[in-house]
């Protein structure tokens, strides 16, 4: 195993912030921790990367215990956080090589690793990292991550606030990382990311609600789904909720996702309470349940 | 039946030095629509609202907001709108009715009027069991619907929300909407902005910026048929793609 956690707990003073969590990441694995904010993501990540010491519970990174081992994990590991913090007044090239130093390294050695991303950045390497855009400074703070060829690679949210398009690019980076033999432990609150990793562990107020293939935790999903549309968003969310029959009903995109509590549901049914509740245009098809719709059945 | 507009922006243009941030927009927002803001990261659209609300001045063109000019009105503008964002949102060593009263107050409500809508508040968002908590204590999801609720005690015309469901909880996230929803239904005008493209759906109409310009503005229904694909995110990629390439 890459990383291994059993019965993890965590505590703020009174707030749990992870409560017996246990998983396992395997080699070569891009696995993510997929929760909201509060979640305890980044108390994980700070557990693992021995930033922070469980109160109960065991773990090992690389092989090497989290408590015991510390050392021997630091220099195995890169950890880019949630919060941007390499040195604002350092220029790019200077970021680089001072992290390159302290691992002992140069950026020659090890350049093959980080090159299509950081000649992205090249063109500003004599730039303050203080005054990149957010996109650029999430690229140089993932060249310092791998820059001592880390085993494991520990992304914070790295594209929390970050466009789709910067978003999409990032994930082609992780998967080419990937490729290179890295296991890699992202997080993110975005559900569409999800799909994107081999394992996924859904996560939240501190435990764990799922862990599987995106696909599998999709295909549990234990009711069928409706797409539902309207002419009125609002109007058909209060009629559906007025819904004796109503399982649930969530906004989707164009339309909403509607369940039903019965075994067999008639689509000509609810159409027509639909049309007496004064709503018009009125569409209702079969849809896929997709990780979200998994994640709030599971959160319930 | 014509509505009337509650924003109106001709040729805004913000340029900082030779570097010009925001290019010439023009668009008209009408009342009770909710208007999705859309682009990159660093395509102009903090810029072009920071101008809509009344807080940089433009370097040309014009626009009006809630009808007043952005130039010489800007202390009305903001007596008429609600502003709410990811970052700054409420008091967190407030608690959660000591909040709604120091903003009640810096949007000028007399004393009866912010104690009925403490109440109205308090109630509608069920938040009765915690109201003496502090806010720094809540989940950010109800932080960010207690900060909606806020940006709306004056009763603003519009409202600006900037980023507002970032790392919030799916099931909070739907509720917010819900709560967009109801707003909008009222007549309250809906400016927002948002990295998530499922939310870009639920809007009545959604601009993208690229660059600092307009480069697309309809409904997401028409967006999608105007670039053939299937949802807005792939919209959205293939607007900055074509940008991209020479």
């Amino acid at each position: 195993m890459s990383i291994s956690l059993s019965n993890i707990s965590k505590s703020y003073k009174k707030v749990k912030a992870v409560q017996d969590i246990s998983f396992d990441v395997n080699p070569g694995e891009l696995f993510g921790l997929i929760g909201p904010d509060g979640a305890g993501k980044t108390t994980i990540f700070r557990i693992l990367t021995t930033l922070l010491i469980p109160d109960e519970g065991t773990a090992k990174v690389a092989g090497f215990d989290i408590v015991a081992d510390y050392k021997a994990i630091r220099s195995s590991v890169g950890y880019m956080p949630g919060r941007f913090s390499l040195y604002q007044d350092l220029t790019v090239e200077e970021n680089l090589s001072f992290f390159a130093t302290i691992f002992g390294t140069t950026i020659e050695e090890n350049y093959d690793l980080i090159e299509d991303i950081y000649v992205q950045i090249a063109p500003f390497k004599n730039r303050r990292a203080g005054k990149l855009s957010g996109g650029m400074k999430q690229k140089l703070a993932l060249c310092c991550a791998l820059i001592h060829k880390p085993k494991v690679l520990f992304l914070d949210e790295p594209t929390t606030g970050v466009d789709p398009v910067s978003r999409k690019e990032f994930w082609e980076m992780l998967k080419r990382l990937q490729k290179k033999g890295i296991t890699i432990l992202v997080s993110t609150p975005y559900m569409d990311e999800a799909a994107l990793c081999d394992r996924i562990a859904l996560i939240q107020n501190g435990a764990i609600l799922d862990i599987d293939t995106p696909k599998a935790i999709v295909s549990k999903f234990p009711k069928t789904i409706y797409n539902v549309g309207a002419n009125n968003m609002y109007k058909l969310i209060q009629s559906l909720q007025d819904y004796e029959h109503l399982y649930s009903v969530f906004p989707f995109g164009e339309f909403v996702h509607y369940t039903d509590q019965r075994e067999s549901f008639e689509i000509a049914e609810l159409k027509s309470y639909l049309e007496k509740a004064g709503l018009t245009d009125i569409h209702i098809e079969v849809a896929q349940a997709n990780i979200e719709d998994a994640f709030m059945e599971l959160a319930k | 039946m014509k509505k009337e507009n509650v924003i109106e922006a001709d040729q805004l243009t913000k340029t900082f030095g030779d570097f010009t941030a925001v290019n010439a927009i023009s668009f008209e927002v009408k009342k009770g629509e909710i208007f999705g803001f859309l682009g990159a990261n660093g395509a102009g659209k903090t810029t072009a609202m920071k101008m809509l609300i009344g807080i940089s001045k433009p370097s040309s063109g014009t626009a009006k907001v809630a009808g007043f000019d952005v130039y010489s009105q800007t202390e009305f503008i903001k007596k008429n709108i609600g502003y709410m964002s990811q970052k700054f949102a409420l008091y967190d060593d407030l608690t959660v009715k000591e909040n709604i009263t120091f903003f009640g107050g810096i949007y000028g409500l007399s004393r009866k009027k912010i104690k009925e809508k403490r109440a109205q508040l308090i109630s509608e968002l069920g938040l009765e069991d915690i109201s003496n908590k502090l806010v720094g204590s809540l989940p950010l999801g109800w932080k960010q619907k207690l900060s909606f609720s806020v940006s709306l005690l004056h009763e603003p015309k519009i409202v600006f929300l900037d980023e507002p469901t970032g790392g919030v909880d799916p099931i909070t996230r739907r509720h917010f909407w819900e709560m967009i929803y109801k707003a909008a239904d009222q007549g309250t005008t809906i400016f927002v902005t948002t990295h998530y493209m499922d939310e870009a759906e639920y809007c009545d109409r959604v601009s993208i910026m690229v660059e600092g310009k307009i480069e697309a503005l309809d409904t997401p229904k028409k967006l999608k048929e105007q670039f053939k694909v299937e949802s807005m995110n792939d919209v959205f990629l293939k607007l900055a793609r074509n940008i991209e390439a020479p």
